[in-house]
């Protein structure tokens, strides 16, 4: 407090001081930004220009190709090898059908514990929170023993169960979200007569776009993004892969000299979509995970 | 130590203190982990005790068509008119009976075979899953002599439907209470003169009282067919030789108690060696990979949200880029660009041994997950501080607090404070990062001083390995239960911790 007392006669000189000194620092933040994005950035332009390289061959030593080629992309649905066209259709039909099984879950599951109240609500809870820390695929193995025993070892529909059967689990942001709706409009809707799967469908799931968009987003994203249980469940068979662990056996140490552009060509289709909807989905992201604690 | 003697502490004893009562903390949760799981126990046996007596009273002062259904379920439905409930009830009754005894209980006698010849290794096994051996027996039409093999039992199915067993056991029991719950409940409404209730009004019920029975159903069947029955499945066979010199269904396995967790601790040398080397770096990588993210994540959204700065959502839109590519792609790039022969050392025209040393490697991995990773801090951080009231700031100046005062009074404590579940997470998460280390270095540099796991393995990359490579499921079974224990005895650490560092910090 004193100090700014004794400071005081010498404000206006101090000002210009602060002005000049709030310059250089803004002038070093962009060089350090600047040089982040091109840190951040380096990685997926090599990425894309390695994906319209001519030359053949794994590395090279230089960033732009000598020969700009669109052969890679025509190669990656041609080839024989890879069926790559296939991989895509395998992903989004799993992906397709696990957004919408998960969604659906997610949803459910977490109105019913964020608006329901019953008996062993609170020991559901836990359950869900004691499950949720067993490793993932650590019981990848009875898992595929079970899909074998229905006679559903290596096919897609097994891929599609694995990926929404657990999705009762991934409740909370959901159920953050249903928790910050009034609790009056339950009430209102229950006097004027309606049931409370009324409630559900017709009252809460309308107020809830934001959520339902995130949900079905992520569960959309995740077939694309996993490799564990895909390389585990479908062993060498090709033509069911998708596009994650097919794009993971091109780089096979038999396979790499000849298909690595084809990868990157692969690599880029498959960024492409994933990315325009993670952008889309960024704003629901910060919600999500931080509980709601951001607003608008 | 009370709260006046944390006050009078100056910064670095506050911050020794903090790590002691960290360190300290550890085996106050891990009692306290112990103590929840038999806390839960105790509830779930005083449940059942208090069903029992229930299930006593109900039977004692019910009529003759509730006694009835403690034999046959739903009778005292079908008795006071409630016909298609009794009839359900009975159909389940049956089904279970029906599976039982063509099945179950078949399944059931093979858990635990006595004397069972085991000639692969001619010894006598007691505890076996099955007794039939696999056997290859000449066949008399065969004039080239070619063996037949006929297989005996499968130990695995034997496991698995055994628990299956337990469970619709466990449901059907569930269910048995359900019907002498409502038998005796219509037999009251009958008393008071009403009419018991229509199925057709039990149904609507499902749709308004019971609603969360239909919400949660098929979700809950689903994952206790798919999570739940796996992972009790994959809990017992930590206790049996599951490995890969026993496989089904050529070979039987049988049960050893608690040998694998003792190879794992310290009878067998090399595993407790790769064990306890390989928990040690989990650990070490989990706290870097949280950390220097989170705090990175923070100074860049610092960075971007700061006074003066221009095009800030251009900045923002470049990082999150990198965040949105998949990121299988972005790992498996990395991959690429850092070999010995890689592009990276290629175009710089070096030779760095970036993913073939064990300590370069354990660095790169670190440097390369927070270029993974700092985008998403970032993200979340820079929502966040655009919620913090600036009149906060302004008083803070007033009352003459520089940028970097302002930055641990109010901004640091504010994002910690909304952030805390987050960072719990987030650390569970990398002790589980399974693909940043998959993909990135496999697990290598591998080591012949390690069992079947490489210098940067994490337990889930070695637990993976085990399962795919290896088929040593027992094993694989060990780590999996060990994983979970360290997951929820640190969260638990951290959720302690966190609590009392907000009532001391308290931030409104």
């Amino acid at each position: 407090m004193t100090t700014t007392v004794q400071n005081s006669p010498s404000t206006s000189k101090k000002q210009g001081g602060y002005a000049a000194k709030n310059k250089t620092i803004n002038a070093i933040v962009y060089v350090i930004l600047a040089v982040m994005v091109v840190i951040w950035i380096f990685p997926i332009v090599w990425l894309v220009l390695q994906s319209f390289r001519g030359e053949k061959g794994k590395y090279v030593d230089y960033i732009f190709p000598h020969e700009w080629t669109f052969n890679n992309y025509v190669n990656l649905f041609t080839n024989e090898t890879f069926p790559f066209g296939r991989w895509f259709m395998n992903t989004l039909i799993i992906a397709i059908f696990s957004c919408i099984i998960s969604t659906l879950f997610i949803l459910m599951v977490s109105y019913a514990f964020s608006r329901l109240r019953f008996k062993s609500r609170k020991t559901f809870l836990n359950l869900g929170l004691i499950l949720g820390m067993f490793p993932g695929f650590m019981s990848m193995a009875a898992v595929y023993a079970i899909m074998e025993m229905l006679n559903l070892g290596q096919s897609l529909f097994a891929l599609v169960i694995v990926y929404s059967a657990g999705a009762g689990l991934g409740y909370q942001v959901a159920k953050g979200y249903f928790d910050t709706i009034p609790r009056s409009l339950d009430e209102a809707a229950k006097i004027d007569g309606a049931t409370r799967s009324q409630i559900f469908w017709q009252i809460i799931l309308p107020l809830s776009k934001p959520i339902i968009v995130y949900t079905a987003l992520t569960t959309f994203i995740s077939p694309w993004t996993d490799y564990i249980f895909v390389s585990y469940f479908m062993k060498d068979n090709m033509d069911n892969l998708t596009v994650a662990a097919g794009l993971y056996k091109m780089l096979d140490k038999e396979s790499v000299y000849e298909y690595f552009t084809t990868f990157c060509a692969g690599a880029v289709v498959v960024a492409i979509p994933i990315t325009i909807l993670f952008v889309i989905m960024q704003r629901f992201y910060v919600a999500g995970v931080t509980g709601g604690a951001v607003k608008g | 130590m009370d709260f006046l003697d944390y006050v009078q502490m100056t910064k670095g004893q506050r911050i020794l203190y903090k790590i002691k009562s960290f360190f300290t903390g550890i085996p106050g949760a891990i009692v306290a982990f112990f103590t929840m799981v038999g806390r839960f126990l105790k509830k779930i046996f005083m449940g059942i005790a208090h069903g029992f007596q229930n299930f006593g009273s109900r039977f004692v002062k019910g009529d003759i068509g509730t006694k009835l259904s403690y034999i046959i379920m739903g009778a005292g439905n079908m008795l006071h008119g409630q016909i298609i409930k009794g009839v359900i009830f009975l159909a389940v009754e049956v089904s279970y009976f029906a599976y039982m005894i063509f099945f179950g209980i078949g399944q059931l006698s093979k858990f635990y075979c006595n004397g069972v010849m085991i000639p692969d290794e001619g010894i006598i096994q007691d505890g076996v899953l099955g007794s039939a051996v696999t056997t290859e027996i000449a066949d008399p039409n065969d004039i080239f002599g070619v063996k037949q093999t006929v297989y005996g039992d499968n130990s695995m199915h034997i496991l698995l439907f055994g628990v299956l067993t337990v469970l619709i056991t466990i449901a059907f029991i569930a269910i048995y209470v359900v019907n002498t719950k409502s038998a005796y409940y219509t037999q009251e409404q009958k008393a008071m003169g009403k009419k018991p209730l229509s199925f057709g009004r039990e149904i609507k019920m499902f749709f308004d009282e019971r609603f969360h029975v239909t919400l949660l159903a098929l979700p809950s069947l689903l994952l206790l067919v798919f999570t739940v029955l796996p992972i009790v499945f994959t809990i017992f066979m930590a206790f049996t030789n599951y490995d890969k010199s026993h496989q089904a269904p050529a070979k039987l396995f049988w049960w050893v108690g608690f040998d694998n967790f003792a190879d794992v601790f310290y009878s067998n040398p090399l595993k407790s060696r790769t064990f306890g080397n390989i928990l040690v770096w989990t650990i070490i990588w989990a706290i870097f990979a949280t950390f220097t993210n989170y705090i990175l994540g923070i100074i860049v959204a610092l960075l971007i949200n700061k006074k003066g700065i221009k095009f800030k959502s251009f900045w923002r839109t470049m990082l999150v880029i990198t965040a949105a590519v998949p990121q299988f792609v972005t790992l498996l790039l990395m991959n690429q660009l850092l070999q010995n022969e890689g592009s990276l050392n290629l175009m710089l025209g070096t030779n760095y041994p970036f993913l073939t040393d064990p300590m370069w490697a354990k660095v790169v991995v670190i440097i390369v997950n927070i270029w993974v990773g700092v985008p998403y801090t970032m993200l979340i951080s820079s929502g966040l501080l655009m919620n913090i009231p600036e009149d906060l700031y302004e008083s803070a100046r007033i009352d003459g607090a520089n940028a970097f005062q302002q930055f641990t009074k109010i901004t640091f404590p504010y994002i910690f404070f909304v952030t805390t579940p987050y960072l719990i997470t987030t650390f569970v998460g990398n002790i589980n990062n399974f693909n940043v280390i998959f993909l990135l270095t496999g697990g290598g540099p591998n080591t012949t001083e390690y069992y079947q796991a490489g210098q940067t393995d994490l337990l889930v990359t070695w637990l993976y390995k085990l399962t795919v490579n290896q088929k040593d499921y027992n094993l694989a079974a060990v780590i999996g239960i060990m994983v979970f224990l360290i997951c929820a005895i640190g969260s638990l650490i951290t959720f302690n911790m966190s609590k009392a560092s907000k009532n001391e910090e308290e931030f409104s």
